[in-house]
This record gives C-alpha cells, sequence and structure tokens, in this order.
C-alpha cells in the first residue's frame, strides 16, 4: 500500500505543478494581453483613480478635477468651460477626450515618462505620477474678446502671434460646456446626444475644424502670388480689366460688389475689394503659380497639429481658366479653416515667414518643473520679404480708408481685408462675413498679433461692407486685447 | 513565508530506541505565532489601504485569531503530542489569509459585509477542531461508524434537493437564517467509509471475482455493489444538484483510494471511463454545465458578441492583473469579478493583490499541508489509518486543484470553495476537521510504538515498508491474508 499511497502523492504534486505552471502563464505570460483587452475595465479605472493635471491660461488653471466616489473616480471641471472648449476639448469618462485633452492626454492623466525622473520606480511601484499641466498659449484677455465678441453669433475667432505662431485666442460661437460630458450616466449620454443633435453645432470647433470659403479675404494670397510670380510689378499701374469680367471661356459675367473697380490698379483692386481685377491677375498668375502660393500658405496640407489636428484647406489644383477665376478670389472650391485664414495674416505681418501655428506653450510636472517645450517651427516662406512690405501697406489702406475701417486701433499699425463669401446652391446662402487682419503697436519691431474672424450668420446684405459691420469690430477688438497684454 | 518551510528540512538527531518521533510542539507554538502575525499584519494593511486608518476590528480579529491558535496547540500539545507541527500553523495562516482577502473585499462591497460572519465561522471551525482532538483518541474508533458515516452522508447529499437552487445549485439548507452546505461535511463521511470499506475489502477487490478476460475479472456484488452506488451517487449529485464539482471530487476520491486499496491501475481505467461517460452525457444534456465548458473552451467568447467579459474572462484580467509582485492589498479591482468574488474566485483576489508571488506561497502552502497529510499516511501502521490519511489529503489536493484550475482556466470552471480562504461558513468548519483528523492520524504516525513493536528503531520518515502487506515479493499482487493490525471490520 505504500507504494501507492506514494503513486497518489506524485499525482497530487503534479496537479500542484499543474496549476502553478498555468498561474505562471496567466499571470506573467497572458497579464500584457489581459491588460490590454479592451473589456478590462483595469486601465480605465486606473485612469481615472487620480485628479486629473491641468490645462492653463495665463497661469492659471481652467480646469479642475471633482471626486466623484464612482468606479471612474474623478471627473474633469472646467471654469468658464465654454469660453475654453475649443481649446481644451472635453475629457469624458464615456466619450474619451479631444483637442488639448487628447493631445496632452499622456501628460494630464501621468502616464508620460517624462513626468518622473525614474519611470521604471512607478513600473515597480505600480503607481504613476500626479498628472502634468499643459501651458497653453491662449491670453484670457485676447480669448475674451474673441469670446464676447461672437456672442449671439454664429462664427469663430482664431488669433496668432506672427512671429512665434502661438495661438492667441482660439474661440468658436455658439460653444458648449465641456463639463457637460464629464463623468458617467443618464445625464452625460442625454447631453451628448442633445449637443450633437442642435443644429447650432455647438460642439463643432469651428476655428480649427470647418471651413469656409474665404471670399475675398483670400485676394491677399492671390495678390502675393501675382507680385512673387512678377506679373505684377506696380501695385499702382492700372490692370485694364473690364467690369464686369467675363470669366475666361464663358459667357458668364462676374460682377463687382462696389463701384470703381474699372481698369483698377491691384492697390486699388485690394483697397476696394475688386472681385474683376483680382480674379483677372489669378487668371495670369496661371494655375501652377495659383496652386504653388496658396500651398506656400498652407493650403492643401493635410499635416498641420496645434497639437490637435486641423481640417485641411482646400485650392484646386485642377481648373479651367474660369474656375481658377473665381477660385482666385476665395470662392468655387476654395475652402479655408479661420486659422488657416490668420495664418496669411500673419504670414504678411511677419515679413513673408509663416510660423506654424501651436497651442500648448510647455508641459509641466505637478510641481512646474518642465517637461517639454512646445515647438516653434517655420513652415517656410510664404512669400517674399518684398512682397510682404507691399502687400502691409496694401492692407493698412484698407483699414485707414477702405472696406476695413471699422479695424482701426488709434496708436497701432493695422492691416486688414475684408470679405464676403458666397455659399450654398447658387450662392443663395447668407454670406459668410470676414476679416483677417494684423496690429502692430506704434514703434514696436514684430507685429502683435494676426486675426481672422468668420461670422456665418452677418446679415443677407450682400455687399462688400457686412465684412466690416459684422467680423471687423471683433477683430479690433481681440487685436486691441492682444496690443494691451503685450 | 520562508519560516513556514525551515523546519522541513531539518535532519532530526538519531533518536533514541522507541523514542518516536521528537515531539516539536516548541516549533509548532513559533510557527503558529508567525502565522498569526502575518494574518494581522495583513489585516492591518488591508484596513488601512482601504479605508486610511486602523480598522476598529483589528483587535477583536487578532485577539480571536491569536486565542483561537493558542487554544488549538493547547490541544494538540495535550492530546496529540506527536502530531505534525507544520498542519496546525499551515491551517491557521491560510483561514487568517482568507480572512484578510474577505476584508479586503468587503471594502468593496459595503452594503454587504461578510467577514464578521467568516471569523465567527472559523471560531466554530477550530472550536470543533479541539472538540476533535480532545474527544477522539484514536481513529481506528471512526471504523465502527463507517455504516453510520455513509448513511448520514446520504441523507446530508438528498436534502438540498428539497430546497430552493441558489445559482442553478442545490446544495444549500436554509434554517434559521443560516445557509449551510451539507455537501461540503458529506466529504470526511464518505472518506471516513471508503477507508473503513476498502480497509476491510482490500484483498476481495484485489483477488477474488470471475475471470473475464486477459486481467479483467468480474466482482462478485457484495464488492461491486457498493462501488456502483458511489458512482450512483456522484452522477445523482451532479443531475439533481447541478453540482459538478462535489460529484468530480467524490468519484475523484473514490477512484484515488480504491487504487490505493487495491492498486490496481484498471479500477483507475475504470473510474476514469465512467467518470468520462457521466461527465460527457451530463455536460450535453445539462445547460448549467455545458455552459461552464464553452465558457472554459472560450472565455473571451461573451466580449466578441458584446455582451461583456463573463465571470471567468474577469477572473482571468484580475490574475493578469497582479502580474509578478501583485498590485498590493487594497489595491486591486478584483471586485469586478462580481458576486462570487469572495467565495468561488477569492483566489483570483489573491492573485491580483498579492501576485504570483503571494499566490504561489499560497498554494505552496495547500501542497504543504496535503505533503503532511501523506505523510501521515506513509508512516501509519493500519490500513484504514493509512486509506484515511490519503482520503483526506487527497480532498484538500483535488479541491485545490478544481478551483485552482477553474479559476485560471485550466479546467472548467466548478463551485467550489478554496479550503479555508473562500467565505462559507461549512467550507471552513469542515476543513477544520479534516485538520484535526489529521492532526490525529499524525499524532497516531509519528506516536512511539509500544515495546512489543519489533521494529528496530523508528524513523519518521519510512523509506521502506514496515508492513507485512509490502510489495517486495515479485508477485504482483498483494498479500491475501487481512491486515492483522485491521480492527474488525465495518459490520
Amino acid at each position: 500500500m505504500i507504494r501507492y499511497i506514494r503513486w497518489c502523492a506524485y499525482f497530487c504534486a503534479a496537479l500542484l505543478v499543474a496549476v502553478l505552471v498555468n498561474v505562471a502563464r496567466v499571470q506573467v505570460w497572458e497579464s500584457a494581453a489581459y491588460g490590454a483587452n479592451p473589456a478590462n475595465k483595469r486601465p480605465v479605472i486606473e485612469r481615472y483613480a487620480e485628479p486629473r493635471g491641468d490645462i492653463l491660461v495665463d497661469g492659471r488653471p481652467v480646469t479642475g478635477s471633482r471626486d466623484s466616489g464612482q468606479l471612474l473616480r474623478y471627473e474633469r471641471t472646467y471654469k468658464n468651460g465654454p469660453l475654453y472648449a475649443p481649446v481644451t476639448g472635453f475629457s469624458s469618462q464615456t466619450y474619451g477626450t479631444s483637442f488639448v485633452e487628447r493631445a496632452e492626454d499622456r501628460i494630464l492623466s501621468g502616464t508620460d515618462p517624462g513626468l518622473s525622473a525614474f519611470p521604471l520606480w512607478y513600473d515597480l511601484a505600480r503607481g504613476r505620477p500626479a498628472g502634468g499641466n499643459a501651458v497653453t498659449t491662449i491670453r484670457a484677455a485676447t480669448q475674451m474678446a474673441a469670446y464676447t465678441g461672437l456672442a449671439g453669433k454664429r462664427g469663430a475667432v482664431a488669433a496668432v502671434e506672427p512671429a512665434t505662431g502661438k495661438i492667441l485666442a482660439l474661440v468658436s460661437s455658439p460653444s458648449y460646456d465641456p463639463a457637460l460630458l464629464s463623468g458617467t450616466g443618464t445625464q452625460v449620454k442625454d447631453a451628448w446626444a442633445r449637443l450633437n443633435a442642435d443644429p447650432a453645432k455647438p460642439m463643432l470647433n469651428r476655428a480649427l475644424r470647418e471651413t469656409y470659403p474665404p471670399g475675398s479675404t483670400f485676394k491677399i494670397v492671390t495678390a502675393a502670388a501675382a507680385l512673387d510670380a512678377g506679373v505684377v510689378t506696380d501695385v499702382d499701374a492700372p490692370t485694364e480689366t473690364p467690369d464686369p469680367y467675363p470669366l475666361p471661356g464663358t459667357s458668364t459675367l462676374l460682377p463687382n460688389a462696389g463701384t470703381g473697380c474699372q481698369d483698377a490698379s491691384m492697390a486699388d483692386a485690394v483697397q476696394w475689394s475688386c472681385n474683376t481685377v483680382m480674379a483677372k491677375i489669378g487668371v495670369r498668375v496661371g494655375l501652377r503659380g495659383m496652386v504653388e502660393a496658396a500651398e506656400r500658405f498652407g493650403f492643401n496640407g493635410d499635416g498641420l497639429r496645434v497639437p490637435s489636428w486641423v481640417s485641411r484647406s482646400n485650392f484646386d489644383t485642377d481648373m479651367s481658366q474660369d474656375q481658377l477665376a473665381l477660385s482666385s478670389i476665395g470662392q468655387f472650391n476654395t475652402r479655408a479653416t479661420p486659422l488657416q485664414m490668420a495664418m496669411v495674416a500673419a504670414a504678411v505681418a511677419n515679413g513673408g515667414e509663416l510660423s506654424s501655428p501651436y497651442l500648448v506653450e510647455r508641459t509641466t510636472q505637478d510641481d512646474g518643473d518642465q517637461v517639454r517645450r512646445g515647438d516653434q517651427r517655420s513652415l517656410g516662406r510664404a512669400m517674399n520679404p518684398a512682397t510682404a512690405m507691399r502687400l502691409q501697406q496694401l492692407m493698412v489702406k484698407v483699414v485707414e480708408s477702405g472696406t476695413g475701417r471699422n479695424a482701426a486701433i488709434p496708436g497701432a499699425v493695422v492691416g486688414g481685408k475684408t470679405g464676403t463669401a458666397q455659399h450654398g446652391v447658387g450662392n443663395a446662402g447668407t454670406p459668410y462675413a470676414w476679416f483677417i487682419s494684423w496690429a502692430k503697436a506704434e514703434g514696436a519691431p514684430l507685429p502683435a498679433v494676426a486675426v481672422a474672424v468668420v461670422v456665418e450668420d452677418a446679415s443677407a446684405d450682400r455687399g462688400e461692407i457686412s465684412g466690416n459691420l459684422a467680423a471687423a469690430p471683433i477683430a479690433r477688438a481681440v487685436m486691441e486685447a492682444a496690443l494691451s497684454t503685450r | 513565508m520562508t519560516a513556514l518551510t525551515a523546519q522541513v528540512a531539518e535532519p532530526a538527531p538519531p533518536p533514541p530506541p522507541d523514542a518516536g518521533a521528537p515531539k516539536r510542539r516548541g516549533v509548532e507554538l513559533a510557527l503558529l505565532a508567525g502565522a498569526v502575525l502575518i494574518s494581522v499584519l495583513g489585516y492591518l494593511y488591508v484596513g488601512i489601504a482601504t479605508t486610511g486608518h486602523v480598522p476598529a476590528t483589528a483587535t477583536r480579529y487578532a485577539g480571536g485569531l491569536a486565542a483561537a491558535a493558542l487554544l488549538a496547540h493547547l490541544a494538540v500539545r495535550l492530546r496529540a503530542p506527536y502530531a505534525d507541527p507544520l498542519v496546525l500553523p499551515i491551517a491557521v495562516l491560510l483561514n487568517g489569509l482568507g480572512l484578510v482577502l474577505i476584508q479586503r473585499l468587503d471594502a468593496t462591497t459595503p452594503a454587504h459585509l461578510t467577514a464578521g460572519d467568516q471569523l465567527v465561522w472559523s471560531g466554530l471551525g477550530m472550536a470543533l477542531f479541539v472538540l476533535v482532538v480532545v474527544l477522539l483518541r484514536d481513529h481506528r474508533v471512526l471504523q465502527r461508524y463507517a455504516y453510520l458515516s455513509v448513511a448520514a452522508a446520504l441523507v446530508l447529499m438528498l436534502v438540498p434537493v428539497f430546497f430552493p437552487a441558489v445559482n442553478g445549485a442545490h446544495i444549500w439548507i436554509r434554517f434559521a437564517g443560516l445557509s449551510f452546505q451539507p455537501g461540503e461535511f458529506a466529504k470526511i463521511l464518505l472518506a471516513v467509509f471508503f477507508a473503513a470499506y476498502l480497509a476491510a475489502n482490500r484483498t476481495a477487490l484485489a483477488l477474488t471475482g470471475r475471470h473475464l478476460f486477459w486481467k479483467l475479472r468480474l466482482l462478485p456484488g457484495r464488492v461491486l455493489g457498493p462501488i456502483l452506488a458511489i458512482w450512483l451517487l456522484s452522477v445523482g449529485v451532479l443531475v439533481l444538484e447541478r453540482d459538478l464539482g462535489t460529484s468530480l471530487l467524490f468519484f475523484g476520491l473514490f477512484v484515488i483510494m480504491l487504487f490505493t486499496a487495491t492498486g490496481r491501475i484498471g479500477w483507475i481505467a475504470i473510474g476514469l471511463l465512467l467518470a468520462g461517460l457521466g461527465a460527457y452525457a451530463v455536460g450535453t444534456f445539462e445547460p448549467h454545465v455545458n455552459s461552464r465548458v464553452d465558457d472554459w473552451l472560450n472565455p473571451f467568447a461573451s466580449i466578441d458578441r458584446g455582451e461583456g467579459p463573463g465571470q471567468l474572462a474577469q477572473s482571468l484580467f484580475a490574475f493578469g492583473a497582479g502580474g509578478l509582485l501583485g498590485a498590493g492589498l487594497g489595491h486591486g479591482q478584483s471586485f469586478l469579478i462580481g458576486f462570487a468574488a469572495k467565495s468561488d474566485f477569492i483566489l483570483a483576489t489573491a492573485g491580483e493583490e498579492l501576485g504570483l508571488v503571494g499566490l504561489a506561497a499560497i498554494l505552496l502552502l495547500y501542497g504543504l499541508l496535503v505533503a503532511r497529510g501523506f505523510r501521515a499516511g506513509l508512516a501509519l501502521r493500519d490500513s484504514f489509518g493509512r486509506l484515511l490519511a490519503t482520503g483526506l489529503s487527497s480532498i484538500v489536493a483535488l479541491q485545490v486543484f478544481v478551483i485552482a484550475g477553474g479559476v485560471t482556466g485550466l479546467i472548467p470552471l466548478t463551485g467550489m470553495a478554496m479550503p479555508f480562504l473562500a467565505q462559507g461558513g461549512s467550507s471552513v468548519v469542515t476543513n477544520w476537521i479534516i485538520v484535526a483528523l489529521l492532526i490525529r492520524l499524525s499524532d497516531s504516525a509519528r506516536r512511539p510504538r509500544p515495546q512489543s513493536d519489533p521494529r528496530p528503531h523508528s524513523d519518521p520518515r519510512p523509506h521502506s515498508d514496515p508492513h507485512p502487506d509490502a510489495h517486495h515479493n515479485p508477485h504482483p499482487h498483494p498479500h491475501p491474508h487481512p491486515d492483522p493490525r485491521q480492527e474488525g471490520s465495518p459490520a
């Protein structure tokens, strides 16, 4: 019997070994795969187990964290949520993250290895460092000016610092409070459904993700292309353009909104926003030249990150002459985000050099030690410095004595360009009112700000004046705020 | 943990003749102190990790555990002085760790606290341990109650059928607000009956019967009857109570003890064949069992179907999250497993919070306990005692395998309680009685023999079988004459 008892003991030992081997397989070998399984709630629980780091504007947090006592414990709160929604985006237990909340998520949630000097220590201790902060380039005053200017209207404002590319204001109206989406439960789901069903699209970030026909503001790009290509050498020379201008190869006549555009010079055409002259100049530059110029300003680029992705602004690369004529005055298939048009104004103000716009100045640890700096990059030359100088003069004239007088600021040099963009089937929609501009304090070496404003529901007035009436005052308020906070 | 294994391999000084094994009660006391200390520290740690302060029940827990351990130790010291010194400390440590884990899981279910109840049940179990050690002076007494045991076991097994099912299994008796699983206690009774029955019928089982062909023989009905009855009982438990685990355990226990008694591989083959038939039939026709098998084959199927992870998937996630070192007590999320986290899936909490290291330590503690049981069986000199020690050790080993294998996806999951760790009064009480019997058996095994014993010296670890039944002879069947030490057959 002894022998059989031993055999039983060996059998039980074999069972134990089998269990131990299997446990080792599950806990070590399969551990990573189980952890990555989307049905495994642990990573999510861990993610929300600590307060999230904050997003800062002017050194003050515009976000916070609230202990909900739920399974996904800390929920995001927002101070002044609607004001900063296009910047921060939302951080939701139910719907994930967007914009800076998404782009800097690793920092904010504390998973970025740069947050601790000894990341391995946290691997061993199974903890994670406290969430770090993201310091934005936004200035509260500029943002507030843009937000109040757009109050009650649909539209967007993008303001950048021309020399650096820092985004000073990013506003989309109407806005929403991202705090509505924080956490879990029916309230969050209802808010999500309501916001997404809202015809006013409050969750759409119009400044980065909506493209509009830029209308007459695009004439700055056309003028730069003409000057760079040598098609126009003297901005004050008459251009022999009929009014109205028959689109090449068609019997369609292109009219002007105002008078006095016949044979006008390019300077006058910019100052008074003559469609006929600029359409003809675009045709003379030719498709290749126009496409290259537009792409130098950032059109047709897919890869712009600020650090959130920005919708592609379009300038068609394959068109007939009449389509090119329309595209050159910002109609047909030409489309631009407000940020893209701010970049156009910034390139002019910055002497032709185009800085890549960015939103995150730097990321820091919880205690303020820097993790990374936002990268100031140049996107290259949009135009020659001489061209930029000429365009600056033309744009200043627009504000001094042209279509953009509402943007004038005493004690500052301001250049601008109005735009009224037709859209909709048969151009039936209410025209979009545009204004792009830049401002430089008297005697300052560098321009302070470049801004693009678009107002979707300005008025049914089809004149070139709506850009001046609806959009220019908002641009002026933003520029004043930027000048005063330098 | 290392303290627990420090004394195992220490070579004993050559004892004086007829002195028996050294008593080693001091070692037991030291190990008990260690076991209580580890449990109390774990308890404090859980309290601080989950609530931020030392739990109010800490003194009650520490005092209760220490007092119970001390009483148990005194009972062993007075009534079973030669007992194996490892058995009691391992049981106390496992029970203490179980209380720690349940206390930790209570923090996630504030509406349903169970640690207090479990502490009371543990106290009751240890009281019964003391009672068994004190009152049962010789394990051979149990042989007389073999048929009473099996009758009681049958009654205990059948009663729950008339009670409502809980989670699809009829294994509970409810009265006066308490629920009790009689199947737990029936395990011991059956082990006693098997041991007595097999000790009496060894030779008949091994040798008699009409020869059929090759080496197979048809057994006489007198012998075959009980065997078929046991098999039917297992299937009956499975069908009537939907309790795959208990059914497997009974059958496995029977096959193991049958093999130990007769040494016939044929029995194992027949046993496995019958078990396979029964399991296949039930697995095919019984949806409750069938779904368990499906879940085992593909634990993540429900995720792919979009229904979220099932219990086994959640259990695997918990083990995986533990990794090598674990998340630390109070820092895991094993509550995601759901309602059975404290009972069937308590190992998942151990795995997640103590890691592979802690889980392996717990499993090795079980292995050590089982090994000490087998060691007692090897050293005993009566067939009944040997079979009983083998049976009781196998019960623990099979339970640990079935439940640990089940929750880690090694075998299909069957509802069964992890001895000492899992929440459940019946289980804790039953396992303390098993430990009490092992203490009694190991005391008998290591006790110095009377002078009439022909052995020249006693060896705590016999390498040769001192028993006349030893198979040093080349012919393969055991001796036909019965065991001279046997105190009469069950009648």
